[in-house]
C-alpha cells in the first residue's frame, strides 16, 4: 500500500511555513515536504511517500545489515542472530 | 538507485531463499499485510521460489481495494459536478463503482486530475478560486500524515475551496479481525514496512501476546522480503512469537512522532467499512470536528448515491482475508480481468487479483493461459 | 529544439502578422488559408511536388522488383513541445519509423494539420520548423498536405496526421508473423526515455531531470542491420505501450512465445529513478526512437555489431529468445531468478501511491 522510495536530500528551505526540500532519486529531483523529519540534513537519505519524507534512512544500519547478510554462512544452525526482537 | 538496488540483489535473495528452504520443516501460512508487498512478491517471482511448505497469504493491505463501494460512488458523483475539480492519486482512477469509474467521469467532461502529492491538490485549489477541489484521501497510516498536512495547511492558509473525501483505514484492527475470524488460519504476519515507518511497531506487541503469532516488520524489495520470511520461519520452527524488525533502516519501535502527531491533530479513529469484508470497529480515520469544514461528505450532504451493487461473482472479500487465492476464483481471468474488473482487487495495481493476472499466475503452470 | 520562431523575419509576412493566433478563417479554404499555406508551410516544406499544390501528389516511383510500404499515424501529444522534441519531430519520425519497420526506405510523406482556434502562430511556426527539419534529416519529401481549423476547446492545440510511403528492396521479408523458435530478440537501446520525458513536464507530476525524448528516425539503423544480414524476421518500433506492447504484439502475430531477461533491458538510471518514484514499470513506458528486432539466432551477433556501429544502436542488446512454450505470451526472467508474465498494459499508464 505504500510506495516509498529512497532519495537524497540536496536542498532544504521553507515554503508556506513548511520545511520543504529537493530530493534526488538518482537523476530525478522532486520537491518533498520534510516536516516529519525535522532534523534531516542535506546529504542524508530519506524515504519519500506521496511527496512527503516519512523517515530518515539509517545508513549505518543499512550497511551493517547488508554486510551481515552477505557474510551469512550457508549452514542454517550457524546463522547469526537474525531474529532479534526489539532493538538493543 | 542507492538503497534500492542493493535490496534487489539476486544472489543475496537466492541465498536467503536457500536458508528458508533449509530452515522449514512443516507447512506454514504467512500473511503479508501490504498490497505493495504482494505486488513486489509476485512481480519478482519470489513466491515461486519459496519452498512449497510456505503458503504466502495475501492480506487486506490495499487501501484502494478496501475503499467501500459507496465512497467510490460518492467520489464519482462529486467528480461529475461542474463546480468541482476532483483530485486523486492515480490508483483510484480505474476502480469500478456501481456503474462506472472516475476515468469515465473524466471522459464525460468531469474535471478529474491525478496528483502525486496531496499538496498538489491544495495548489489546484489556490489556482482555481471559483471551483472547489475535492481530494480523495485514501490510504493506510502511511499516507495519513500527508493527507492530514494538506487539510491543516488548508485551514492555516484559509483555503476555503478545498475538501477531502476521507477513506482512511488502519492495519492493527484488520489483523485482529483476521485472527478473530474462525476461517482464517494465519501462523505469522509480515507487517507493512511503510505503515510501521510512520506508526512504529509497538502496537503489534499486544497482538503477539494475545494470539501468539510472530510479527516481522518487512520492507518491499526481494532481499527485505526473503529476510523477513526467514526470520518468520525461524520463529515458527522454534515455537517463538515475537515482534521483529526486518526493515530497521526505515522503521523503529516508536515510529515517526511528528507524523503521528499530525494524524492525531487532524484525524480521530472511527469505525470503517472495508469493501468485501465488512465493518471493522475503530479501523479508520475521520476528520476531527475542528476540521469538519474540509470534510467532503459533510460539505456536500446532498450528493446522493444509488444503492451500491457489488457483483455477485466477485469474491474479493475472501481474497483480501487470505481465504482464497485470486486464481481460485471462478471468475478470475474470465468475466473478471483488468480490462473488465468485477471488484477492486482486480483494478488496483497492488490488488492481489491484479497482481496475479498481470504477472501470470493463472494457474500452477504458466502455459495454461489460453488466450492468444 | 525549441528555438523561438520569429515571424518578423519573414519576407512577406503581412497577412499572418495580423494574426498572432490561428482563427477559424485559416481553415476555411479562402485567402486566409492560402496565406497560411504559402507563408507558413510552403517556405519550410517546399519541393517540386508540394509546390504544385494539387489536390493529390503525382509521384514517379519505379517499383521494379520492390514493394511499396504504406503507413499512417496521428499525433496528439501534450504538451506540444517537450524535453528533447516536439509534435513536429514525432509526426515525421513516427511515420518514417513505421515505414522503416518493413525494411523500406521512406520516400514521401503527407501532412495533415488540424489546428485549434487560438493556437499561437509562433508555436505553429516552431513546430512546423521542427517538422521540416525532421523531414530533411530523414530525406523524405512532404508532397501533399491538408489544413483544418477547429473551434477553440476542441483540439488540444494541434493534431497532426502523417502518412508515409516507402520502397522495400527485394529480398527483404520482414513481417510481424515471421518470428521462429530460436530467433534472437534484440532491443536497439534504452527504454522509457520518451514517456518519462513527457511525464517530467506533465502537470501535477512534474520533476526535474535531464531525461530527453528519444524521438529519432530509425530507417538508417534498419538499413545498416539489413546490410549485415537479410535474415531479419520482425521489426517493431516500440512506441505506446512500451517494449512490453511491442513484444506482445510480435508474440501474438507469430504465435510464438518470447522469453527475455529483465536485467538485460537497457535503461537509463534517470528513467529508472523516475519510474520508481511514480510507481511505473519501464517496460510499459513509451519510446519514440527504439525498435525491437527478431532475427535468426545464428546471425544475431552480426546484426548486433552493425547496430553498435550506428549512433542510434550503440546500446543495442540481445535480451531474449523466441521459444515454443507459452505461445502468444511474453515471459521474463526476473532479477532474482523468478519468472513473470509481461502482459499487454491494461490502459493508460498511471502513477500510483500503493
Amino acid at each position: 500500500m505504500c510506495l516509498g522510495i529512497p532519495g537524497k536530500v540536496i536542498e532544504i528551505y521553507q515554503a508556506d511555513d513548511m520545511k520543504m526540500g529537493k530530493v534526488d532519486f538518482g537523476g530525478v529531483v522532486k520537491e518533498a515536504c520534510l516536516e516529519f523529519i525535522p532534523d534531516i540534513q542535506v546529504g542524508e537519505y530519506t524515504i519519500i511517500h506521496v511527496g512527503f519524507a516519512i523517515s530518515k534512512l539509517d545508513e549505518e544500519e543499512a550497511q551493517r545489515t547488508l554486510e551481515m547478510l552477505r557474510e551469512m554462512e550457508m549452514l542454517a544452525d550457524e546463522l547469526p542472530e537474525l531474529d532479534e526482537g526489539l532493538p538493543a | 538507485m542507492k538503497y534500492l538496488d542493493e535490496y534487489r540483489d539476486g544472489e543475496l535473495t537466492r541465498k536467503l531463499l536457500s536458508e528458508i528452504n533449509q530452515a522449514v520443516t512443516r507447512p506454514w501460512k504467512i500473511m503479508e499485510v501490504c498490497g505493495g508487498q504482494t505486488h513486489s512478491i509476485i512481480k519478482s517471482g519470489l513466491d515461486q521460489l519459496l519452498p512449497p511448505e510456505i503458503d504466502l497469504v495475501h492480506g487486506p493491505g490495499c487501501p484502494v481495494c478496501v475503499t467501500p463501494l459507496e465512497l467510490i460512488d460518492k467520489a464519482i458523483a462529486l467528480a461529475s459536478q461542474p463546480e468541482i475539480i476532483f483530485a486523486s492519486y492515480g490508483d483510484m482512477l480505474r476502480v469500478p463503482g456501481s456503474e462506472k469509474d472516475l476515468f469515465s467521469v473524466k471522459a464525460a467532461g468531469g474535471d478529474v486530475r491525478i496528483v502525486y502529492s496531496p499538496l498538489d491538490a491544495l495548489k489546484i485549489a489556490r489556482q482555481n478560486p471559483d471551483k472547489t477541489v475535492v481530494f480523495f484521501g485514501i490510504g493506510f497510516e502511511t499516507t495519513a500524515p500527508a493527507n492530514a498536512m494538506a487539510v491543516m495547511q488548508a485551514k492555516n492558509q484559509g483555503i476555503k475551496n478545498f475538501a477531502m473525501l476521507v477513506s482512511h483505514v488502519t492495519v492493527p484492527p484488520a489483523i485482529t479481525a483476521i485472527m478473530e475470524s474462525p476461517q482464517v488460519q494465519v501462523n505469522a504476519f509480515l507487517a507493512a514496512g511503510h505503515v510501521c515507518t510512520v506508526m512504529g511497531y509497538w502496537e503489534y506487541q499486544q497482538l503477539v501476546d494475545k494470539y501468539q503469532v510472530p510479527v516481522v516488520v518487512m520492507g518491499f524489495e526481494p532481499v527485505d522480503i526473503a529476510r523477513a520470511i526467514l526470520m518468520c520461519v525461524k520463529q515458527l520452527e522454534n515455537g517463538q512469537a515475537k515482534v521483529a524488525n526486518a526493515y530497521a533502516r526505515s522503521v523503529d519501535e516508536a515510529g515517526n512522532l511528528p507524523a503521528q502527531d499530525i494524524i492525531n491533530q487532524v484525524f480521530e479513529t472511527t469505525d470503517r467499512a472495508w469493501r468485501g469484508i465488512g465493518t471493522i470497529p475503530l479501523s479508520g480515520y475521520r476528520l476531527r470536528a475542528a476540521y469538519h469544514q474540509f470534510d467532503a461528505e459533510l460539505r456536500f450532504p446532498e450528493i446522493q448515491t444509488i444503492n451500491p451493487q457489488e457483483s455477485s461473482l466477485c469474491i474479493s472479500g475472501l481474497v483480501l482475508q487470505g481465504l482464497k487465492k485470486p486464481n481460485e476464483c471462478p471468475a478470475f481471468g474470465k468475466e473478471c480481468t483488468p480490462q473488465s474488473p468485477l471488484g477492486a482487487t482486480m483494478v488496483s495495481s497492488e490488488g492481489a487479483c491484479a497482481a496475479y493476472y498481470q504477472y501470470g499466475r493463472y494457474a500452477a503452470n504458466l502455459d495454461q493461459k489460453e488466450d492468444i | 529544439m525549441s528555438e523561438p520562431f520569429d515571424i518578423s523575419t519573414w519576407t512577406c509576412p503581412l497577412p499572418l502578422q495580423n494574426y498572432p493566433t490561428i482563427v477559424m478563417g485559416h481553415g476555411s479554404g479562402g485567402r486566409m488559408m492560402s496565406d497560411l499555406i504559402r507563408h507558413m508551410f510552403l517556405p519550410l516544406l517546399d519541393n517540386e511536388v508540394l509546390h504544385q499544390l494539387g489536390d493529390a501528389a503525382v509521384l514517379d516511383i519505379d517499383l521494379d522488383l520492390s514493394r511499396l510500404a504504406f503507413s499512417t499515424d496521428s499525433f496528439v501529444v501534450h504538451p506540444l513541445i517537450f524535453p528533447g522534441g516536439s509534435i513536429g519531430d514525432l509526426a515525421v519520425y513516427g511515420t518514417v519509423n513505421d515505414v522503416a519497420m518493413t525494411g523500406a526506405r521512406p520516400l514521401f510523406l503527407s501532412a495533415a494539420f488540424i489546428l485549434e482556434e487560438g493556437l499561437p502562430m509562433e508555436k505553429l511556426g516552431q513546430i512546423t520548423t521542427a517538422f521540416a527539419a525532421a523531414a530533411e534529416k530523414t530525406g523524405v519529401q512532404v508532397v501533399t498536405g491538408d489544413t483544418k481549423v477547429v473551434n477553440k476547446g476542441h483540439g488540444d492545440g494541434l493534431f497532426i496526421n502523417t502518412t508515409g510511403i516507402g520502397l522495400i528492396p527485394p529480398g527483404v521479408q520482414i513481417a510481424p508473423g515471421n518470428a521462429r523458435e530460436g530467433d534472437a530478440v534484440i532491443v536497439s537501446g534504452t527504454i522509457g526515455d520518451h514517456g518519462m520525458a513527457i511525464m517530467s513536464v506533465r502537470e501535477g507530476l512534474e520533476f526535474e531531470t535531464r531525461i530527453l525524448s528519444d524521438t529519432a528516425p530509425l530507417h538508417e539503423l534498419v538499413e545498416t542491420m539489413l546490410a549485415a544480414s537479410l535474415d531479419i524476421h520482425c521489426l517493431r518500433d516500440a512506441t505506446r505501450g512500451g517494449l512490453a506492447a511491442a513484444l506482445n504484439e510480435l508474440a501474438k502475430s507469430s504465435r510464438v512465445g518470447i522469453s527475455f531477461e529483465e536485467d538485460r533491458v537497457p535503461l537509463q538510471p534517470a528513467v529508472k529513478a523516475a519510474c520508481e518514484m511514480l510507481g511505473m514499470d519501464p517496460l510499459y513506458v513509451a519510446n519514440e526512437g527504439k525498435l525491437v528486432a527478431i532475427v535468426n539466432g545464428e546471425i544475431a551477433d552480426e546484426v548486433l555489431a552493425a547496430m553498435h556501429s550506428h549512433p542510434l544502436g550503440q546500446e543495442a542488446t540481445l535480451i531474449g529468445r523466441v521459444v515454443v512454450e507459452h505461445p502468444g505470451m511474453v515471459v521474463s526472467k526476473t532479477g532474482i531468478g523468478g519468472s513473470r508474465v509481461v502482459d499487454l498494459p491494461a490502459g493508460e499508464l498511471l502513477p500510483r501511491i500503493c
